[in-house]
């Protein structure tokens, strides 16, 4: 009986209305966590998987050695490799694609390679205005490769302890 | 400023009025245009975000490019539906939300029209706005958009009872039906402690709600239900024909803030209207500001309106068969009985409200 009444008057005082309205009213006052994209980001990790690249040795030897080990582990088969050996009888890729439509950005193909060839790095803002664009062709990748050597690098000696 | 008078009082009666008409409705369009970015900020704010801030400096142009958009999108007309009914809904939603602001006074004895009973015709015009939404329903030849009708009508019908109610307790502690007179009644010797909201605070709060539910907005939105009916009434209208249900609404918020602000909580007066001697309002610009005018009103009406979007950004959607309960077995019966508390208040002529009643 007392218990109806109380509930009564609770609700028709509005009580849990005014404290539904008090908490928005707090998250109306509070600091906003809206990142503004483009002009500001959020920190990215070392081990972000983005666009694909492959990497060279210092002295401009490119590293990969077309073991095909990342081929076979890619759940997407986005990767097609075709391989011969070169005149000073090592064996070089005459073919490295990936296709960028198809891949999943596991980063299986990184943690596979045994010679840390074939990267993701952290760049994520990247377009391709026709189908083809996506298509990464080795040139491509090497291109990207010798471009951000430098962040590659960096990223992965952070990395290295937990790997 | 003396020769613009002089050809204002030359031109013919006709000409002034539309004027007039002018002057207060290009004002109201822009306050709607910008309420929708108020409350898109206000939500966002109240979601931790900061809401629409690209177009333009802090995103004020955001109005304008929406306003745009939708002028130059197609008006689809479903060919199923009844064209002319389908073209006339939005513009009979419109013109009763713009129509009741002829009686609204902005100040002492500035109003559009002023009405003896000005009460009565705002009730009578803003009944004829479920016109537009039921025709809409009908006109679209859509079940949902007939589902949303037919939900709106009920829920107006419901509440257009205990709104009523309320203003009949305005009615009795005022005496009048002239808006202007009803802010007067309001006037006294202890600024806001005099106006209506505190001998009729229940009937302000209803009159409130009834209000947020009139004007189909959140949580007693049930006849937009996108979760359940797609948008209710006007799924099947685009472009302008959709932007006018929208300015509808938006106007009709303003016109319920302002409604409540003027009958409840004193219109134009200054809160310290009559607490503050004489002599200090001739101070030149805090005598202006503290002392009433326009400004008081305005400042209401938005602190009402930020309650509207406040309470569509805290509470879910009611339930439709509690809509029906709140409305015929919870407000009515509160209504009635604060009815029968006022007539003894001011049977007793409770001081400060009810003294000077004949």
């Amino acid at each position: 009986m007392i218990q109806s009444f109380l509930r009564f008057t609770k609700s028709l005082m509005l009580i849990e209305m005014l404290r539904g309205m008090r908490l928005t009213g707090r998250y109306f006052l509070s600091r906003k966590i809206t990142i503004q994209y483009p002009e500001e980001k959020t920190p990215l990790s070392p081990r972000f998987r983005g666009l694909h690249a492959l990497r060279r040795y210092p002295n401009g030897e490119e590293r990969c050695i077309a073991c095909k080990l990342c081929e076979a582990v890619c759940p997407a088969l986005a990767i097609t490799i075709e391989s011969e050996q070169r005149a000073d009888g090592t064996r070089r890729t005459t073919r490295y694609d990936i296709d960028l439509t198809k891949c999943i950005f596991c980063g299986f193909c990184e943690e596979s390679c045994p010679v840390d060839s074939i990267v993701e790095t952290s760049i994520l803002e990247y377009h391709g205005e026709q189908r083809g664009d996506l298509y990464m062709t080795k040139d491509k990748l090497l291109a990207i490769g010798d471009k951000y050597e430098a962040d590659i690098a960096a990223a992965r000696k952070q990395d290295r302890s937990y790997r | 400023m003396e020769w613009l008078f002089e050809i204002y009082t030359a031109l013919p009666r006709v000409v002034q009025v539309l004027l007039q008409i002018v002057a207060v409705l290009v004002p109201l369009m822009l306050s709607v245009a910008y309420l929708t970015f108020a409350e898109r900020k206000v939500i966002g704010y109240m979601h931790v975000r900061l809401g629409p801030n690209r177009v333009g400096p802090k995103g004020w142009l955001q109005p304008i490019a929406d306003a745009v958009k939708l002028i130059f999108k197609e008006i689809i007309i479903p060919s199923g539906a009844n064209k002319y009914l389908f073209i006339i809904s939005p513009v009979l939603s419109i013109a009763p939300a713009l129509a009741a602001w002829a009686v609204i006074p902005f100040d002492d004895g500035v109003a559009l029209a002023n009405v003896n009973a000005g009460l009565l015709y705002v009730l009578a015009i803003t009944s004829i706005g479920v016109y537009g939404v039921i025709i809409a329903g009908w006109a679209s030849n859509s079940k949902y958009a007939l589902l949303g009708a037919m939900r709106s009508a009920a829920q107006i019908v419901a509440y257009e009872i205990a709104m009523g109610f309320a203003l009949v307790g305005v009615l009795m502690a005022s005496g009048s039906l002239n808006l202007g007179a009803i802010v007067h009644a309001q006037k006294g010797d202890f600024g806001f402690v005099n106006w209506f909201f505190i001998p009729l605070f229940p009937l302000f709060v209803i009159y409130f709600i009834s209000g947020i539910a009139e004007t189909n907005r959140a949580p007693f939105d049930v006849a937009e239900g996108e979760s359940e009916i797609v948008a209710g009434f006007h799924v099947e209208y685009s472009g302008m024909a959709f932007a006018v249900f929208f300015l509808a609404e938006y106007a009709n918020m303003i016109l319920v803030s302002a409604l409540a602000a003027l009958m409840f909580l004193g219109g134009w007066l200054s809160p310290l209207d009559g607490i503050l001697p004489q002599s200090f309002m001739a101070v030149p610009v805090v005598g202006e500001v503290l002392g009433s005018g326009f400004h008081w009103l305005l400042l209401k009406i938005a602190v009402l309106l930020f309650i509207f979007l406040w309470l569509r950004a805290t509470f879910p959607r009611y339930r439709y068969d509690q809509i029906m309960r709140l409305g015929w077995k919870v407000f009515i019966p509160i209504t009635i009985v604060w009815l029968l508390l006022l007539g003894i208040m001011i049977l007793w002529r409770v001081a400060p409200w009810f003294s000077g009643l004949g």
